[in-house]
């Protein structure tokens, strides 16, 4: 398999934890501009996946790349996050304390270095993009609010917005439509969608109205592997899958 | 834009106040000890400003721990290592201005050194016959120990308890390594005797005044320091580190780095008081580096509200007024008082006096604003406010009951 015009290039991953394989044998390859969802039932390795790609946790063997070329397992957190791979947590995680705009500011696309943010002033441009964003996550009422007092759905919305303040290349969205109204649901499907026009997304999702809703390929992972992958009615009518689902 | 903040209403407001006050009792307290007659009713006896300035070094000292816990979550044990190698940087330089003035009249060795046959002077001990040396060294030494330190524990990723006791670690073994006599400071005597500090004689009333001016103006200083780095962008970032580390290293920030340099500030601000703190009461010795004097830094910002400002300066100067009163009339039970005081705070306080006092007024300002618009509808006849629609529950039910910022682990 080629790595070039891949976004992200999982190959024989494997990683184990106390000598439980959460991770086995795992290949997947996202094209340079696609979106992906992932499904699985739970303990599947999804959020585990993204934690290896993220550089949270180190692969036992295979090899991870980012853009063809970058190898993942080389780098940390912040380094990787800053060659462009932003990260929405399974349990939406925002800075409690501070407001809604502030959480933005934190996210925004800039320099990472401490003396920089000593002495930072907000500039008219930052200002106008942490507008855009608000508008965009439907948060610009509560720009003065703490985080903590958002509600579950919100705080989904607020960490959207964290991303695209980052500005990724690739963004990886772990399970963002937990604790959403159907409205909010479709809503954040279609904020997805905008989305992915211009960046690579993974997504990883239960509910399957809305990986219907993204219509894009999607992988089905089962005990840290690859089950099935194809069109959501490909991978749903395959026997495999049915069973792993049904026989929970 | 700072200047601006610094004369708006709020906590910052609080902020102006206190860097006032503490500016008016430099002037004040000094006047009122050299300038006012010793019959007069105003008059400042010297041993209550050598006292009131002591609790203002440990005032800093608290000031400096809030900056780590109380905003970066990091729980030091160990600060009054910072504040005890500020204190011996300063008592060095005071031991080489006694001169030949001393029991054995050496003019270069001090007497500890005559007394353990000392031959010539340590070469740690160059130097220190200058003031700007010494005062590089209050400096450098507990902010270079803090960066080190944090450097390899930060890296490591040592958080919680064990970066608690690895902090307490570090100043048990240096309390061990200051007791040596062949360390050459003092061992467990330390350093003292004292006679001038540039020039004037420390007892002097008029220096120690000028000692608790000095201060008072170095905490108003650190106030507004403190002040500045916790309203900048990096101080909304030492606080997301706070509440959700693993967030801020998935945004690209290095959350180490963020930790180190508060750390290091936070360091050099406990030297400075140590330097301070040493002149006025005269000794230095190692027992400053016992464990448990760190912990009681803890307390007093606890008992003032951590991640205050004011507050931790609030209970460094409670904590230690009660510490005087009480150990004058029930000496041997002044321990349990401390002990009870912070279970106390902990269990009915948690967010100290300043928190207390912010959530009372609070109440008072709802209250306030609920009757208002209690009048208000009554006026124009509305039976009821208007609510928001309601959201439809969530799915996991439990989620929604977040109402108080809490440190989360990120998953
Ligand atoms: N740090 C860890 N230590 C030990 N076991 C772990 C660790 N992280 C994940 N696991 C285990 O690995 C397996 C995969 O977990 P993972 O969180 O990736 O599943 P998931 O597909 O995201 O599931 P869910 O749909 O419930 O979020 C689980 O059995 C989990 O208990
Ligand atoms: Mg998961």
């Amino acid at each position: 398999m080629s790595k070039s015009n891949t976004i992200l290039y999982l190959d024989g991953v494997s990683v184990s934890f106390d000598g439980f394989r959460a991770i086995n044998n795992l290949s997947l390859v996202l094209d340079k501009g696609e979106m992906r969802a992932i499904i699985g039932p739970n303990g599947a390795g999804k959020t585990t996946m993204m934690d290896i790609v993220t550089g949270k946790t180190r692969p036992d063997e295979g090899e991870v790349f980012f853009d063809g070329q970058v190898d993942l397992t080389r780098h940390d957190e912040a380094e990787i996050a800053m060659m462009g791979i932003g990260r929405k947590f399974q349990k939406p995680t925002v800075f409690e304390s501070h407001t809604i705009e502030d959480n933005l500011m934190l996210a925004l696309k800039g320099p990472r270095s401490i003396f920089p943010a000593l002495f930072h002033r907000r500039s008219a441009a930052e200002a106008r993009q942490i507008d855009d964003i608000l508008g965009i996550i439907r948060l610009g009422d509560k720009r003065h609010e703490q985080a903590a007092n958002l509600s579950h759905g919100q705080k989904q919305w607020l960490e959207i917005g964290m991303l695209l303040a980052q500005d990724p290349k690739l963004l990886l969205v772990d399970e963002p439509v937990a604790g959403m109204t159907d409205a909010e649901t479709e809503e954040t499907a279609r904020l997805l969608k905008d989305i992915a026009r211009d960046h690579s997304v993974i997504v990883v999702e239960h509910d399957m109205h809305f990986v219907r809703e993204l219509g894009v390929k999607v992988t089905c992972l089962h005990e840290g592997s690859v089950l099935s992958e194809g069109t959501l009615d490909f991978v749903s009518a395959d026997e495999r899958v049915v069973e792993v689902y049904l026989g929970r | 834009m700072i200047t601006g903040r610094f004369f708006a209403a709020g906590a910052d407001r609080r902020i102006a106040i206190t860097i006032f006050i503490l500016l008016a009792a430099a002037i004040i307290v000094p006047l009122l000890n050299l300038a006012v007659s010793p019959t007069s009713a105003f008059y400042v006896p010297a041993y209550i400003v050598a006292l009131t300035g002591k609790y203002l070094c440990y005032a800093l000292l608290a000031l400096a721990l809030d900056l780590v816990w109380g905003y970066c979550g990091i729980l030091s044990l160990g600060h009054g290592a910072f504040f005890a190698l500020g204190g011996y940087a300063m008592g060095m330089y005071l031991m080489r201005q006694i001169g030949s003035r001393g029991v054995y009249g050496n003019p270069i060795l001090p007497d500890f050194m005559v007394f353990l046959n000392y031959k010539e002077l340590p070469w740690f001990w160059y130097g220190f016959d200058h003031f700007w040396f010494a005062a590089i060294t209050v400096l450098a030494v507990p902010g270079l120990l803090a960066f080190i330190f944090g450097w390899f524990a930060f890296r490591s990723r040592v958080t919680g308890v064990y970066l608690s006791i690895i902090t307490q670690a570090m100043t048990y073994a240096l309390l061990l390594a200051f007791f040596r006599n062949d360390m050459g400071f003092g061992g467990n005597n330390g350093l003292t005797d004292f006679k001038d500090i540039l020039g004037f004689n420390v007892q002097a009333d008029a220096t120690r005044s000028a000692l608790f001016a000095a201060s008072a103006v170095m905490l108003a200083l650190a106030v507004f320091v403190t002040w500045a780095i916790v309203g900048s962008k990096y101080g909304k970032l030492l606080m997301a580190v706070r509440d959700a580390e693993s967030r801020t290293r998935f945004l690209g920030w290095r959350a180490e780095n963020v930790k180190l340099f508060a750390f290091t500030v936070s360091a050099v601000m406990a030297g400075i008081a140590g330097a301070l703190y040493v002149p006025q009461v005269g000794i230095i010795n190692p027992g400053e580096f016992e464990p448990s004097n760190s912990i009681e830094v803890v307390i007093w910002a606890a008992v003032g509200g951590r991640g205050t400002i004011v507050g931790p300066i609030i209970g460094a100067l409670l904590v230690n007024a009660g510490k005087s009163w009480f150990t004058g009339v029930l000496p041997e039970l002044w321990l349990f008082a401390l002990g009870g005081l912070f279970v106390a705070v902990t269990l009915l306080l948690p967010k100290g006096i300043i928190g207390m006092w912010d959530s009372w007024r609070g109440n008072a300002r709802a209250l306030r604003a609920a009757s208002v618009v209690e009048e208000a509808a009554a006026k124009v006849g509305v039976a009821s406010a208007t609510s928001k629609p309601a959201r439809s529950p969530a799915r996991n039910p439990g989620e929604w009951s977040w109402s108080d910022p809490e440190p989360q682990a990120a998953e």
